[in-house]
């Protein structure tokens, strides 16, 4: 399996132009820097950073809602560059995503079962009892119930949108799935249920995760590899216990300083410092 | 003497569905040189139980206590007129999002200068080198310059360092807290709490933090309440909360920490709650 590569991305680079006006000349800003990447199929790869530092500009170019200025990414065998071939029905079906805030991804408007069926109804020439069929399959996988097809999103939870849009995003039976901060707004304990949901999912149908966070507790437990981003540059990429046991950048060892802990010995610590 | 004392507190609000309890009956006591967490997940009546003590819920709210004291002084009795002269001043509070609780039309000197102005004899001069002092003191680079710049053209730490300014800007006696890091990434948290901290020990105020993350209280505590669906579920001291949790569901909200996972997969508090009963 280890090189069964899904994601490849050679050397890109995105950058923006910012227009001057008049009192402000115009700049370029480069977001991402010369990144490379593999991901394997079947495995997570976790990006970490703090805001700014381009990892969902990064997104955005490998679920092509945004081209890159020049490099290359390859998802599938399949050559990806928006801003020359356009795309095409394959591309879409190979990737989805998932944002952070599952209440302003879904379309207040829009009942469960519809959000569902509308990348099938979008993509394919299925008819409309099949997509239903599908649909409510799909509800099932996700842990809802069949009955919360007819309503609107504003009658579910927080953690239960999320299932919603995880639902929908992997409709399509996607290869590779970006989850933009997916836990980052939700209490505790929903997010330990949707990190359950989405290593079942992977299992299941043996999905690629490119797991974007800042949080780096959970970044640990989900991750089979880790890129640490800085300023649009990858300052430290390995697997996981790599990382973790043995940072090099400073700046990675900066954010593992600041990651609270939660463990006995380091309260303990801490409180004996407070008292002297 | 606790610094504040409440006793048996309970908010109702009235919705179109009858009234809704939001908190049941809960009692909160700090010290002076204290900090106590308030921990709980989305619903379960933190910001709820503060904002009732600093008397900002709005008139839907109906809040009942058999005690609520401020330094002696009843709080459930208090007119508009005498609260303000305590809020702001003796009390004071910071929250989750620093730059949507600053003016965006007003610059971060003339805030900072306003609760100085309302709450202080200072004049002029004097209220200027003040609010530099307070901004050197959060750590802000080159003071006297940020004088004028407006939150915009701040960063989401910055404004959430000038928060902490004008909230420590009277020397209260208790500063709540209230998610001052959840909207800000982890190098900023740690330096903000770390200046949370300095700030309280320095001063020897009583410190509330309210928050959802437990790495967080195991950073700054030193007592804990752990609350859930308006109802106080444990009360111990930080240590030994987390070395030996004694209610169902504060172990499993300890459990369902990723870095606490022992097997495939995380335990839920769903799990816990059957077995449990809470």
């Amino acid at each position: 399996m280890s090189d069964d590569v899904i994601l490849k991305v050679r050397d890109v680079y995105r950058t923006y132009d910012i227009k001057g006006g008049m009192f402000k000349k115009a700049s370029r800003l480069t977001a991402v820097k010369g990144v490379s990447l593999d991901v394997e199929r079947g495995s997570t790869l976790a990006v970490v950073g703090e805001s700014g530092c381009g990892k969902s500009t990064l997104a955005r170019m490998l679920t092509m809602i945004d081209a890159q200025t020049s490099g290359t990414i390859e998802i599938d065998g399949l050559p990806i560059d928006i801003s020359k071939t356009g795309i095409s029905k394959e591309m879409r079906q190979k990737v989805q995503i998932v944002f952070q805030n599952p209440y302003g991804s879904l379309n207040p408007r829009q009942k469960i079962g519809h959000v569902l069926e509308e990348p099938l109804l979008l993509n394919t020439d299925m008819p409309a009892a099949e997509r239903r069929d599908l649909a409510l399959q799909m509800l099932e996988k996700v842990g809802l119930q069949p009955e919360h097809y007819g309503r609107y999103p504003h009658m579910f939870s927080g953690g239960q949108r999320q299932r919603i849009a995880i639902a929908r995003a992997i409709m399509m039976k996607p290869k590779l799935l970006v989850l933009d901060e997916p836990v980052s707004a939700l209490d505790l304990s929903v997010q330990a249920q949707i990190l359950n949901l989405l290593a079942d999912l992977q299992e299941e149908m043996n999905l690629t995760y490119v797991f974007i966070s800042h949080d780096l507790s959970v970044v640990r437990y989900i991750a089979d590899k880790v890129m640490v981003m800085y300023f649009g540059e990858v300052v430290e990429y390995g697997t996981r216990d790599e990382v973790f046991d043995n940072p090099q950048h400073d700046y990675t060892k900066t954010l593992f300083a600041a990651t609270p802990r939660a463990d006995v010995d380091s309260i303990r610590k801490r409180l004996a410092a407070r008292a002297a | 003497m606790s610094l504040l004392e409440i006793r048996n507190l309970r908010v109702e609000f009235d919705t179109a569905k009858g009234p809704f309890r939001a908190l049941d009956g809960v009692d909160y006591a700090v010290d002076a040189g204290e900090v106590l967490a308030i921990v709980g997940e989305s619903g379960s009546g933190k910001s709820v139980a503060m904002l009732a003590t600093m008397g900002l819920l709005p008139d839907s709210a109906t809040i009942t206590a058999d005690k609520m004291e401020f330094e002696g002084l009843d709080l459930r009795t208090l007119t508009t007129k005498e609260r303000r002269k305590v809020i702001g001043r003796d009390i004071s509070m910071i929250f989750q999002e620093p730059i949507a609780s600053l003016n965006p039309c007003f610059t971060v000197g003339f805030q900072l200068g306003e609760t100085l102005k309302t709450h202080t004899e200072l004049k002029g001069r004097q209220i200027k080198d003040r609010v530099v002092e307070l901004l050197t003191s959060v750590g802000i680079p080159d003071p006297s310059g940020r004088l004028n710049a407006f939150p915009h053209q701040m960063s989401g730490g910055q404004c959430q360092r000038v928060m902490i300014a004008m909230a420590i800007a009277c020397s209260p006696k208790l500063l709540i807290a209230d998610e001052p890091t959840t909207a800000l990434d982890v190098t900023i948290q740690k330096q903000i709490l770390d200046l949370l901290v300095r700030l309280q020990q320095d001063s020897g105020m009583g410190l509330i933090m309210i928050t959802h993350d437990m790495g967080v209280v195991a950073e700054t505590a030193d007592r804990v309440i752990v609350q859930y669906k308006g109802r106080k579920m444990e009360e111990a001291d930080v240590l030994s909360l987390f070395e030996n949790p004694q209610n169902p569901y504060t172990k499993a909200l300890l459990s369902a920490l990723p870095e606490n996972a022992t097997g495939d997969r995380l335990p839920t508090v769903s799990d816990f709650a059957e077995a449990g009963g809470f």
